[in-house]
């Protein structure tokens, strides 16, 4: 199982701007459920509270106001049930893409001879097997998040919560890794809560969308695609595809008109 | 725009078999050559002064001979090189975790950085006075300055290298649930290491003065006791003798603090470029 649920979530925050205290109200009472195995897409323009929300659901920040639950337990701070991954991966730059996994098991308790096993496995699992003992920059950008995707997975977590992860890489990794995470999806079945502000990713990879704007939840979408997708290629020509695309492009650009 | 990018594309090449076919100069060979030009002026010009105001290389040479072979020189050595080695040892082992403390934890920031910040300027040589006070004239005194000196540059590169860490690097510990400990020795530790070493290096030439100053002040002993000796002889030649042996012994130790760091630190000057030197 693994479902995450915001209540009624709301973060405030003081941004103080030459010397003039502003208000800013990153989260305003967000309402949402991914459901048990789904992937949904938080998507929104610059400054929605899409990465808030997110580092809310990690325990990386608090919130000012309502809760989030996985499997209907309230989240206290961060825990081993949600694995996240960072926008540029953030892997430990002292340690080889073996040991990087091994960290987040190692928090969880786990060591001896299957620590290390269960690392090399989701180094396998995302195609890393003979890279396990380079250290982070001497690993290219599509590998490093696929270390960081496996440093989250490994802990087995009921949710998997994503930042931007292919927002840093250039089109083709990014399309490749896209159609590696839907196979990683096929053969775990993790929940996935995903931030992206890349229209195509949101739809080619998630089930639900959910629009973001002025910290609010502007509108939720289903993606009419059916599962699995295994040919992106294909899913980009589908008429659902561009239909779906353009839904969700009209629901971020209404009623932005005045900027 | 495709022409740019060939263009630019062939300049890169070009560039590249420009610094395969010219081999550069091995930084040693570069570094010998400063040196044998430095000595060769000094020595021109250092013959042309009165030998009271100024000596030259083989003049400092001969006096080293001489300094050695009586073994004056070893044993002044051996008597500097304690309190120093102790003195330096204990600046790093207290000057490390002392940093990483007031680094990790605001509550130590604000109760103990001030005296940390303070201490860096605090002028020593006042202080020897007391120190021998509390101290005697002795081994325990020499280790204490030798100590305070060192201690202050080392304790702030810490404290600096812990504030310096990225916030996301924490962020990894924290949505792994690591404990603040684990943070602080996984995490905080290794980014700091590139700081750490960097004050201790900069300790290195502060401990020397440091040890120099102790000599002077309190029981005149060890390589300082050469340097006031031959001063109060006139014997300027080798009055030098053991300055010039402190310079090398830094450069020396700066060189040793440098491969340490390169072994337990290699992604650093991997990630920086500097590996293949």
């Amino acid at each position: 199982m693994g479902e995450v649920t915001f209540l009624d979530v709301s973060k405030r925050f003081f941004l103080r701007v030459e010397g003039e205290v502003h208000h800013v109200q990153a989260l305003d009472h967000v309402n949402f459920t991914v459901k048990d195995g789904e992937i949904v897409a938080l998507i929104g323009p610059s400054g929605c509270g899409k990465t808030t929300a997110l580092r809310v659901a990690m325990g990386l920040d608090p919130s000012s106001g309502g809760r989030v639950t996985v499997d209907g337990h309230e989240i206290n701070g961060c825990g081993h049930d949600r694995g996240m991954v960072f926008q540029h991966a953030e892997l430990l730059p002292w340690l080889s893409a073996l040991q990087n996994v091994m960290f987040g098991l190692e928090m969880k308790g786990m060591r001896g001879a299957v620590l290390r096993e269960t690392a090399e496995r989701y180094l396998h699992l995302v195609g890393l097997k003979d890279s396990q003992h380079r250290r982070p920059h001497q690993l290219s950008g599509g590998m490093k998040q696929r270390v960081g995707i496996a440093r989250a997975l490994a802990i087995d977590p009921k949710v998997l919560l994503m930042d931007e992860p292919f927002g840093a890489l250039d089109a083709q990794t990014r399309e490749s890794l896209q159609g590696e995470l839907l196979d990683l999806h096929g053969r775990t079945g993790k929940t996935i809560l995903f931030v992206t502000h890349d229209l195509d990713e949101a739809v080619l990879i998630a089930d639900r969308i959910v629009v973001m704007k002025n910290g609010r939840v502007q509108e939720i979408m289903d993606v009419p695609l059916k599962r699995p997708r295994p040919d992106l290629g294909v899913v980009r020509g589908a008429p659902e595809f561009a239909e779906t695309r353009y839904r969700v492009w009209r629901a971020i650009h209404d009623g932005s008109t005045v900027h | 725009m495709v022409d740019i990018a060939n263009r630019q594309q062939k300049t890169a090449a070009a560039a590249e078999t420009e610094t395969a076919e010219r081999k550069p100069l091995p930084r040693w060979v570069i570094t010998l050559a400063s040196i044998a030009v430095m000595l060769v002026l000094w020595e021109i010009f250092g013959r042309r002064v009165n030998p009271v105001f100024g000596s030259y290389p083989t003049a400092i040479a001969a006096a080293f001979w001489d300094l050695a072979v009586t073994g004056q020189l070893w044993s002044a050595l051996y008597d500097s090189l304690r309190p120093f080695l102790l003195g330096y040892a204990l600046a790093i082992l207290i000057g490390v975790p002392l940093g990483l403390l007031i680094g990790g934890f605001r509550v130590a920031e604000a109760a103990l950085g001030i005296y940390v910040t303070a201490g860096y300027a605090m002028p020593l040589v006042a202080l020897v006075p007391l120190l021998i006070l509390w101290l005697g004239l002795g081994f325990a005194v020499k280790v204490a300055v030798v100590f305070l000196m060192a201690l202050f540059p080392i304790c702030i590169n810490t404290w600096l290298g812990v504030v310096a860490v990225p916030k996301t690097l924490i962020e990894v510990g924290k949505s792994f649930v690591a404990p603040d400990i684990v943070i602080l020795r996984r995490i905080v530790l290794p980014a700091t290491l590139p700081y750490i070493m960097a004050g201790i290096r900069l300790a290195v030439g502060r401990a020397v003065v440091a040890m120099v100053i102790a000599e002077f002040f309190t029981t005149i002993s060890g390589l300082g006791a050469v340097i006031i000796n031959s001063a109060n002889n006139f014997d300027t030649a080798t009055m030098f003798v053991p300055i010039i042996i402190l310079m090398v012994m830094a450069i020396g130790l700066n060189w040793l603090i440098g491969f340490v760091e390169r072994t337990v630190a290699p992604w650093q000057a991997e990630i920086a470029g500097r590996d293949r030197e």
